[in-house]
């Protein structure tokens, strides 16, 4: 269980959690690893876990059943998967495909909720990161969208 | 630079250098007729075309970041940047997207056929003074042709610089300029380059997401790095705020501008920014110098 905090307390997305954070969540944790080519997800699926990314590459991708599948954002080291699966009701709504080995910690998503409903502080804590972490992923989807490199 | 505490100053490289780059003519006017030597597709819209001087021996001396007007004779004339090897000034390199009657018509140009040719022009990348700091490349779309002859400088004096590393996004795979290129980049063991692009079909081996998402992947030492910056201006401005974020300093940026550029001299004020005119005092500016212009949206 030490390792898995520490492994935790090295990710970007809970730098400068209180020790006694990690160690109320390191019991939803557990390491996870993904082949390439293997889904860590897919669309409409429930969504049970959280994954924080220590390495490796995740495609994130969008079936069209004309077209196949595309990638509309890739993530490696320091990311984090499944954000939104803490809003009700915890499905996917994108398939994730690891494009080489990746390794992350998988962290129970009901288990998580619950330790935030027992202890509002590690709820405040979790909360500022997913609200960092959802402004920056709107800042790049805007930039995304809006074709800048078009003539 | 070496100092850490000062930025480089656009347009001061060595003197050797300096005396070179300069309209050659006494008569910045006219253009010197170049042929072109090779056309190359580089994405459905883009071009690189090869030139020479009709007589090899001659060639046109540039620095990194510099730009020609280009003449397509009975069309018109277009400004574009050059993105061949400064060290290999006999061959003139320019890549060209097809957007209106001139740049279509330097587009479709066959081997043999004359092009006029004005300049170089403008300011350039301070790849000198660079020298003893770490160096970042960030592009976007065609801006990475304005900066390939900084890439080529930096590449060929590569000891003198810390680590150098390369982030390039564009829309699509297809999007992407000098693609053999950038997998040779890739192989190097003193190079980091990061391609990216905004959507991919599930074979993309590499990143897709906006150029900004890499910056904190780049190993910055921001008092010992220069960025030099090209790509849409909208890339630009998020990219310059990223890197402000991360603790780069604003004289440490290095920002290639893209104005209506008519004479090359200054003369006609088409490209008048602010106080400032593109084609004479830039395309390269120091970031810290034009940020008040840059956001206008009168100007």
């Amino acid at each position: 269980m030490e390792d898995l905090e520490a492994l935790l307390a090295a990710h970007p997305f809970f730098q400068g959690l209180a020790p006694r954070f990690l160690r109320l969540i390191a019991p939803c944790a557990a390491r996870v690893t993904f082949n390439a080519g293997q889904f860590l997800c897919h669309e409409n699926e429930e969504a049970k876990q959280f994954f924080v990314i220590h390495h490796g590459r995740v495609a994130v991708e969008i079936y069209r059943h004309r077209g196949g599948p595309v990638t509309i954002q890739t993530l490696g080291d320091g990311d984090v998967l499944g954000w939104l699966g803490f809003l009700k009701p915890y499905h996917w709504h994108l398939d994730a495909r690891a494009m080489e080995l990746t390794r992350a910690v998988g962290l129970d998503v009901l288990c998580l909720l619950e330790k935030c409903q027992q202890d509002h502080e590690l709820g405040y804590e979790l909360l500022k990161r997913y609200a960092h972490y959802l402004a920056v992923q709107f800042r790049v989807t805007k930039l995304q969208i809006m074709d800048m490199y078009g003539k | 630079m070496k100092t850490g505490d000062r930025g480089p100053e656009t347009g001061n490289m060595e003197m050797s250098l300096d005396a070179l780059i300069h309209p050659a003519a006494a008569q910045p006017m006219a253009p010197r007729q170049f042929l072109v030597q090779n056309v190359r597709r580089e994405t459905p819209d883009t071009f690189t075309l090869t030139l020479a001087r009709p007589n090899p021996e001659e060639g046109l001396i540039f620095a990194p970041g510099q730009f020609n007007m280009l003449y397509a004779f009975g069309v018109g004339e277009a400004p574009i940047s050059i993105s061949g090897d400064p060290d290999r000034p006999h061959l003139l390199v320019h890549t060209i997207r097809e957007v209106g009657n001139v740049t279509r018509a330097l587009c479709h140009q066959k081997p043999g056929r004359a092009i006029g040719v004005r300049g170089p022009f403008g300011a350039f990348w301070p790849v000198a003074e660079a020298q003893g700091n770490d160096v970042l490349v960030v592009a976007g779309g065609l801006g990475l042709a304005p900066l390939r002859p900084a890439i080529y400088y930096l590449l060929s004096r590569r000891a003198a610089y810390g680590s150098v590393e390369i982030i390039y996004g564009a829309r699509t795979p297809q999007d992407l300029l000098y693609r053999r290129e950038l997998e040779r980049w890739r192989g190097r063991f003193d190079l980091r380059v990061h391609v990216t692009v905004d959507a991919a079909p599930s074979d993309w081996k590499t990143n897709v997401g906006v150029v900004t998402a890499l910056l904190p992947r780049a190993r910055l030492d921001p008092f010992h790095t220069v960025a030099f910056l090209c790509g849409p201006g909208v890339m630009m401005r998020f990219t310059v705020r990223e890197l402000l974020n991360l603790g780069l300093k604003e004289d440490r940026i290095f920002v290639s501008l893209e104005r209506h550029m008519k004479c090359g001299l200054g003369m006609c004020g088409h490209c008048q920014l602010g106080p400032v005119f593109v084609c004479k005092d830039g395309p390269v500016f120091r970031y810290d110098r034009v940020k008040d212009w840059l956001d206008r949206r009168e100007v």
